[in-house]
């Protein structure tokens, strides 16, 4: 039994080596991870405030300072340094991101086992509750959301949760279809386990996949509508720096300044590619049906 | 076939039936009273009595379900309320500036098709190849570059580099001047096509490549029949089912998801007066054109549904 454990044991240690391993030999999972680590270290950096100067501190005499060596994003027009702002707004963005598609993901996973798993009526009702707020697009919805509840951190973040729950509902409602019927699941049933214990352990494993590329596709897009959300006024609040809002606070500038919309612009197209190449790369390895060729 | 659309169609009123359940009730859920919310500090220079006639005439003194009902049937009879700020009905303000968005969507859609067809057959044809590689980076970029980004850079480029502003001037309609009104739409339409570009070129390099892999496209070359004419009429007549099904809801997004482009670029569309009637706390105005966008929404994804039947004689409905 000890000997089975270890073996048991080792086996999904080489499993999981031979994920990172396969991960880092796929061309796009290898450029999202770096991309993903970066952004995310340097964000984390941010967000415990180690940034080169304090992020709000304005230095009065180098105003819109051209990039240079001692502001290596230069800064903006009140003095503020661009690069200590994009560490900080990364941590803005990514918080939002991070929290609202953790929520989501799990809220709507719950939804679409429930509701796959019980079928009949209680699957006609989520699921069209889920249809009706599929039916708004996502940014109309958070803004919706953001009108009542007012624009804030925590705002944007049950908005962009709200809109991405019924996604992940409709994702893991699909695999619980197949799987319920399942050879091992209803032999599973047979030896007389519950409800529970079959969607724990025989239903969840099987679904991992699908779950874990939709989490990654899913914060690349919760990054956009955060940002968007942002850059219209309804996202993070001034003085608070995010990605979006420093790129609708400088959109005049651009012309004399350039660095202050090309620093955070580049931030996000990186970041959100990052996220997708990501995707595309754990989708490749992770599940080979669904691989594009 | 009946039975499916009546199916369809029953199950679209219902999604349309709970939308206007959430919009109707969202509005509600504004903390505070609604006429001090729209009116702001100027609320507070209405007498009592001014109030209790306010709220008579919005109908907020009746029970909640009963304002619903009435505000339904008046919306089922085209009449969406009153802008205050306005002083005009929503609905032909709506009107008024649908057209705009209209024309940007169609727009967005030719320069997606346009770039993203030829690119996703190239790529799938010439898979491997260096311009496949290039048109997977293009597509990746595309959908990793946020549209506000592109906008800002576009404009940015624009004024910089050739000293044109694409959005100066007020806005003209196509059938006033449709030079002019092409110049104003075609930079937004690049902005909004871009990402959508990506996505029918992924979309329509994979299917592509699931065609060419099929059996009927090897019985056809065995037939001796041309390369060109197989892949024209048999890959990519059946690679092009599922590009249609996600034109039909990408036309329903852009339809309703225009907000940003129309902002950067000053165009009076749907999602700037949207934008504007959040701003200046115009409930009826937000809770109309939710409705009017979501209706929208709905009907083109049914649309898109009962066509996708029609062109792919496969698909069919039976349970």
């Amino acid at each position: 039994m000890t000997a089975n454990m270890n073996t048991l044991q080792s086996e999904s240690k080489t499993q999981s080596q031979s994920f990172w391993l396969r991960l880092l030999q796929d061309s796009s999972g290898r450029l999202g991870l770096i991309l993903v680590v970066v952004f995310s270290i340097t964000s984390l950096m941010g967000l415990f405030e180690i940034t080169p100067y304090p992020v709000l501190e304005q230095h009065r005499i180098d105003r819109l300072k051209a990039p240079d060596e001692v502001y290596a994003m230069g800064t903006d027009q009140f003095g503020r340094d661009v690069l200590s702002r994009v560490m900080r707004g990364g941590a803005n963005s990514l918080q939002v991101a991070v929290l609202s598609v953790a929520v989501s993901a799990t809220l709507g996973t719950i939804i679409g086992i429930v509701s796959g798993y019980l079928g009949g009526n209680v699957d006609t009702i989520l699921m069209r509750i889920m249809d009706i707020l599929f039916a708004f697009p996502s940014l109309l919805l958070a803004l919706l959301i953001v009108t009542i509840v007012g624009a804030s951190l925590s705002s944007t973040i049950t908005a962009i949760t709200i809109v991405y729950t019924p996604i992940f509902a409709r994702v893991a409602r699909g695999p619980v279809l197949a799987l319920k019927n399942a050879e091992f699941v209803v032999a599973a049933r047979c030896l007389g386990a519950t409800d529970l214990r079959i969607i724990l352990f025989h239903v969840l494993p099987n679904m991992r996949t699908v779950l874990i590329v939709q989490v990654t596709l899913a914060l690349s897009w919760a990054l956009i509508t955060e940002a968007g959300l942002s850059f219209l006024g309804l996202g993070t609040q001034p003085p608070d720096p995010s990605w979006g809002l420093m790129l609708s606070e400088n959109r005049g500038l651009a012309e004399i300044a350039p660095w202050l919309i090309v620093f955070p612009g580049l931030a996000i197209m990186l970041t959100v590619l990052g996220f997708n190449l990501l995707g595309d790369g754990l989708r490749d390895i992770l599940d080979p049906h669904l691989k594009a060729d | 076939m009946r039975q499916y659309l009546i199916r369809r169609l029953l199950a679209s009123l219902v999604t349309l039936l709970g939308i206007s359940v959430l919009v109707f009730g969202a509005i509600r859920l504004v903390p505070g009273d609604q006429i001090t919310a729209q009116l702001g500090t100027e609320a507070g220079m209405l007498s009592d009595e001014q109030r209790a006639s306010l709220e008579r005439y919005y109908g907020l003194d009746r029970p909640v379900v009963e304002q619903y009902f009435s505000w339904l049937s008046n919306a089922l009879q085209g009449n969406l309320g009153l802008s205050i700020r306005q002083g005009r009905e929503v609905l032909p303000l709506i009107l008024e500036r649908f057209p705009v968005t209209l024309e940007l969507a169609i727009f967005s859609i030719i320069i997606a098709l346009m770039i993203g067809l030829p690119f996703g057959v190239l790529s799938a044809l010439k898979r491997n190849t260096w311009l496949d590689l290039f048109g997977r980076i293009f597509s990746m970029l595309g959908l990793s570059i946020p549209n506000f980004l592109l906008g800002t850079l576009i404009i940015y480029v624009l004024s910089v580099g050739f000293g044109i502003l694409p959005n100066s001037g007020d806005y003209v309609d196509f059938v006033e001047n449709p030079l002019k009104n092409l110049e104003q739409l075609i930079f937004p339409a690049i902005t909004m096509g871009f990402s959508f570009a990506s996505s029918v070129m992924r979309m329509t390099r994979s299917a592509m490549l699931e065609v060419l892999n099929a059996e009927y496209i090897r019985t056809a070359r065995s037939k001796g029949i041309t390369e060109r004419r197989v892949i024209t009429n048999h890959a990519l007549r059946n690679a092009l089912i599922p590009v249609v099904t996600i034109i039909g809801v990408e036309f329903g997004y852009l339809l309703g998801g225009a907000f940003i482009t129309e902002q950067i670029f000053a165009l009076p569309g749907i999602g700037r007066l949207t934008i504007n009637a959040i701003n200046q706390r115009e409930y009826a105005l937000v809770q109309g054109v939710a409705l009017f966008i979501v209706f929208n929404f709905v009907v083109i994804n049914l649309l898109v549904d009962l066509i996708y039947s029609v062109i792919d004689p496969r698909v069919t409905y039976d349970r």
